[in-house]
């Protein structure tokens, strides 16, 4: 006789002042495959955990992007934020349907030169550019987006020894009705500070001034705050047509569009509230075409959003290690996957589902890592079908931040693979071995040996 | 002629001491002239009495909560109306309303008519953007301000003059009479909240209430003013009497014209000491008092219904004055087998 | 140990505890635990039943067995005072 699937006993009380889930289907789906491929196959081949990434998801929202803009606004250039996820298979897929590349390091800058982005086509941003990072970014002709004065000063310098007339743009900062409000970054609007920096550019004679750029927050979840970086970028545009007949080239308004994770202690979910593509768009183009742009000569729009784009591509698989009970009684899970792997874990309360099909029976869990330290949760509180020791679980939607802002402390960063269009498995970072931190160290001398 | 019968489906089934609006919506719908009925609850949690009340529901099912989001929402109503044939859904809490909003046109497909706010009324009359809403459309409200924090509290000084109410972005609401009060209220209402806090000037004077529907073109359907006369201490009234306020009519109109206003309403409204009518809140929907206006000849839940079917519906120009509402509170008997039931399968 | 006896359960696995008033969902795994304790079956049929029946490993058997009668005793349906 062939054996029942197994599923541990649990008993539930019924709190009569609050929803019992049980009788209710879960909220939530098994996903088993991602992109046609299995979960459980994946793992088999690739370990656990495992980042996997989706061609198609990449491209089909950045297709969704594009057309938001491009229907609405006549010139559109999208830029891929290097640090949002910098593995070059993903860069280059965002390069290979039209991106651009932006660049906030030395080191950002020289992978997007070696993936062969043309110099002309890197947005350099970010306080701290070196001068050998100037000299490099002026040769190759790259758009240098100015944040302080300071650097303003060093590119002057670096025009006496460079034959070439740099190309720049200066970074705003503004108040746009959000809170917090990013005035570390770049010169601000209201009191004055980006006018006489753009005056500073244009009396030097020495450069070219070629944008304006602003980068008003991160997941903002209002649209209407484009609006109204969009409306003073403008302004500062015109004001220099006025004063002296140079027009700018594009207007740049960073990223920061929140993507449809939920913020923790956000009450609907993110899918349900957080601005579409479409919503942005809609703010910024109606901004933009409503300004007295002379001769109607509109600028190009660049954006420079990396969330909203890959986050839905970027999915962490797991395993449970095992189940065990708080001191209350209260139901925990010790996955694989932690905090070094899942960094947004600290804001996000991401959207964890089980990889194999289960009943409607939930318990209410907490989600730890396998780090040896107390920050390390996954998930606060979580209502999941009951997992046994070895099941895997599907993260989704971390595609964000999380291959750049990891940790490598206790172990080794897993394997990273990408799914592409026809459903083939390839690798696209290797995990990392025991050599790859050990080659970089150097043993003293006189600390090679010791007893015990 | 024998009346069309609708099936109707109703949520906010909490007739609790801080009772949702629900019950009293169907009680006016059950009196409704014009169709008959047969009552679908929707409910949340298994200890709503609505579900209880074979007379006044006939099958409850529990739908998931806002937070699991429209796709399980709709994977629900899906389920229901397949087995009820859904007619009308009339969602009456607060929290659910932005996702029933998000799923009208879907629902409309699938042939279920609601009659809601859009979501930009709904947005704009937020507390958060009260002010803005009083610019707008030249309604007078308290002065308020959302701060972020609590060293904001101290430049308050020069705006405000005490006491102001601290409230919370979506609950929760506290007078403070200096700036001590301010600042821990702020602390204890952002810890549950979160931000911004709504500081508004606190308004001395006399609450009033007006219910209301507009039909989404800046026409007043009807309109019922009413005054508290008992206010239990969770701040809900639990007697009250419809009164003749032409000023307080006027004021709806204005609203509702300004706004074209879609659905029903609940305008919270303070006369404060110099005869003018503030507006404190406005509620995008039914309240619990509903009834009352049913009471005083406007059918309010109904006209709301035939306008959801697309029916043109003349306005009402008429209400008793001077009809009370007192609220009573029943023990309901209940066989164990029913709160078992609704507690293990999610339907009764 | 000893379960309650004048415990209720029901097929769609709602035990009710008439002693304090609780009530309880329990999935029908559970539900077959509480039946056969019922009926005062001892810890080793029970788990050779379940070992019979489903697809897992003895450990996990066993160490799931002894969590949810740590959860029964926690909701008070164990009779603690008997306890062997």
């Amino acid at each position: 006789m062939e054996k029942l699937r197994y599923e541990r006993p649990v008993i539930k009380k019924l709190e009569t002042g609050m929803p019992n889930k049980f009788g209710l289907r879960t909220e939530y789906a098994p996903m088993t495959h991602i992109d046609g491929v299995a979960v459980k196959k994946l793992i088999e081949d690739y370990g656990s955990p495992l980042y996997v990434i989706s061609e198609s998801t990449i491209r089909s929202t950045y297709k969704k992007a594009k057309k938001a803009f491009s229907t609405r606004y006549p010139k559109v250039q999208f830029a891929w934020s290097y640090k949002t996820n910098y593995l070059n298979a993903v860069c280059n897929v965002f390069h290979q349907e039209g991106s651009w590349a932006e660049v906030v390091s030395g080191f950002e800058y020289e992978k997007a030169i070696r993936n062969g982005v043309d110099g002309k086509k890197i947005i350099f941003n970010g306080p701290d550019k070196t001068a050998d990072d100037l000299r490099k970014a002026i040769q190759n002709e790259s758009l240098i987006h100015i944040d302080h004065l300071d650097e303003l000063y060093t590119i002057l310098e670096l025009t006496e020894e460079l034959e070439k007339r740099p190309k720049v743009a200066i970074r705003v900062n503004m108040d746009t009705g959000i809170y917090p409000m990013w005035d570390r970054f770049g010169f601000n609007y209201e009191n004055g500070q980006a006018w006489d920096a753009l005056n500073k550019i244009m009396r030097s004679g020495k450069l070219e001034l070629m944008g304006l750029h602003c980068h008003i927050g991160t997941f903002m979840l209002t649209a209407s705050a484009y609006a109204v970086a969009a409306g003073k970028l403008a302004d500062l545009a015109i004001g220099i047509q006025e004063k002296y007949n140079h027009s700018i080239k594009y207007i740049d308004l960073g990223g920061g569009f929140a993507s449809k994770n939920t913020l923790k202690g956000a009450y609907l979910p993110g899918s349900d509230t957080n601005p579409t593509f479409d919503d942005f768009a809609e703010a910024i183009s109606t901004t933009l075409l409503n300004c007295n742009f002379r001769n109607n000569e509109l600028p190009l729009l660049i954006l420079e959003t990396g969330r909203a784009l890959i986050d839905d591509a970027g999915y962490l698989l797991g395993t449970v290690i095992a189940n065990k009970r708080t001191s209350m009684g209260k139901r925990t899970t010790i996955l694989d996957i932690g905090v070094n792997l899942l960094f947004t874990a600290f804001w996000y309360d991401h959207k964890i589902t089980p990889a194999q099909p289960f009943t409607h029976y939930t318990e209410t869990t907490q989600l730890f890592g396998p780090l040896c330290m107390n920050i390390d949760v996954v998930r606060e509180n979580i209502d999941l079908p009951l997992l046994n020791k070895g099941d895997h679980l599907v993260v989704h939607q971390i595609g964000a931040y999380n291959m750049t802002q990891w940790m490598q402390f206790i172990t080794l960063r897993p394997n990273i693979v990408m799914i592409d269009m026809e459903s083939k498995v390839h690798l696209v970072r290797e995990n990392e071995k025991i050599e790859s931190i050990t080659n970089h160290e150097r043993m003293p001398e006189h600390l090679k040996n010791f007893e015990l | 002629m024998k009346k069309h019968k609708f099936t109707i489906a109703v949520s906010g089934l909490n007739a609790i001491d801080s009772p949702g609006p629900g019950v009293a919506v169907i009680r006016g719908l059950r009196e409704a002239d014009s169709f008959d009925v047969r009552i679908i609850g929707f409910s949340y949690e298994s200890l709503e009495p609505g579900i209880y009340m074979h007379d006044v529901v006939d099958k409850t099912y529990q739908i998931p909560y806002p937070t699991a989001g429209t796709d399980a929402l709709l994977a629900r109503l899906a389920y229901i109306h397949d087995i009820e044939k859904l007619d009308v859904i009339i969602p009456n809490f607060d929290a659910e309303l932005y996702s029933f909003m998000k799923l009208e046109d879907t629902l409309k497909a699938m042939g279920i008519n609601m009659f809601l706010p859009t979501i930009q009324q709904f947005e704009e009359r937020h507390k958060v953007n009260l002010p803005e809403f009083g610019k707008k459309y030249d309604i007078n409200v308290p002065f308020s301000k959302s701060i972020f924090s609590t060293s904001e509290i101290y430049s308050l000084n020069n705006e405000f003059v005490f006491p102001m109410v601290i409230k919370g972005k979506y609950y929760d609401a506290s007078i403070a009479y200096n700036l001590e009060q301010a600042k821990s209220y702020f602390n204890k209402i952002s810890a549950k909240w979160g931000l911004p806090i709504v500081v508004q000037q606190f308004v001395h004077g006399t609450e009033y209430n007006v219910t209301g529907l507009g039909d989404g073109k800046g026409n007043t359907i009807a309109a019922v003013p009413m005054r508290k006369q008992y206010i239990t201490d969770k701040g809900k009234a639990w007697g009250g009497i419809s009164i003749d306020d032409k000023r307080m009519i006027a004021l709806t109109e204005k609203f509702v014209s300004q706004t074209k206003w879609r659905g029903g309403f609940e305008l919270e409204l303070m006369k404060g000491q110099d005869n003018e009518f503030y507006l404190l809140e406005i509620n995008p929907r039914m309240p619990a008092w509903i009834y009352l206006a049913v009471g005083c000849g406007q059918n309010i839940p109904e006209a709301l219904v035939n306008l959801a079917m697309g029916e043109e519906v003349a306005p009402y120009t008429d209400y008793v004055k001077g009809r009370m509402f007192i609220r009573y509170a029943w023990d309901m008997i209940v066989d164990i087998d029913e709160f078992h039931e609704i507690s293990t399968k999610g339907e009764l | 140990m000893k379960i309650n006896k004048n415990i209720a359960i029901s097929d769609s696995g709602f035990v009710f505890n008439p002693v304090n008033g609780e009530s309880f969902s329990v999935n029908p795994i559970g539900a077959e635990i509480i039946d056969m304790m019922k009926t005062e079956k001892s810890y080793e049929e029970i788990h050779k039943t379940l070992i019979s029946k489903y697809n897992a490993d003895e450990a996990t058997i066993e160490k799931d067995y002894f969590d949810f009668v740590g959860l029964l005793k926690q909701h008070n349906l164990i009779d603690n005072n008997e306890e062997a």
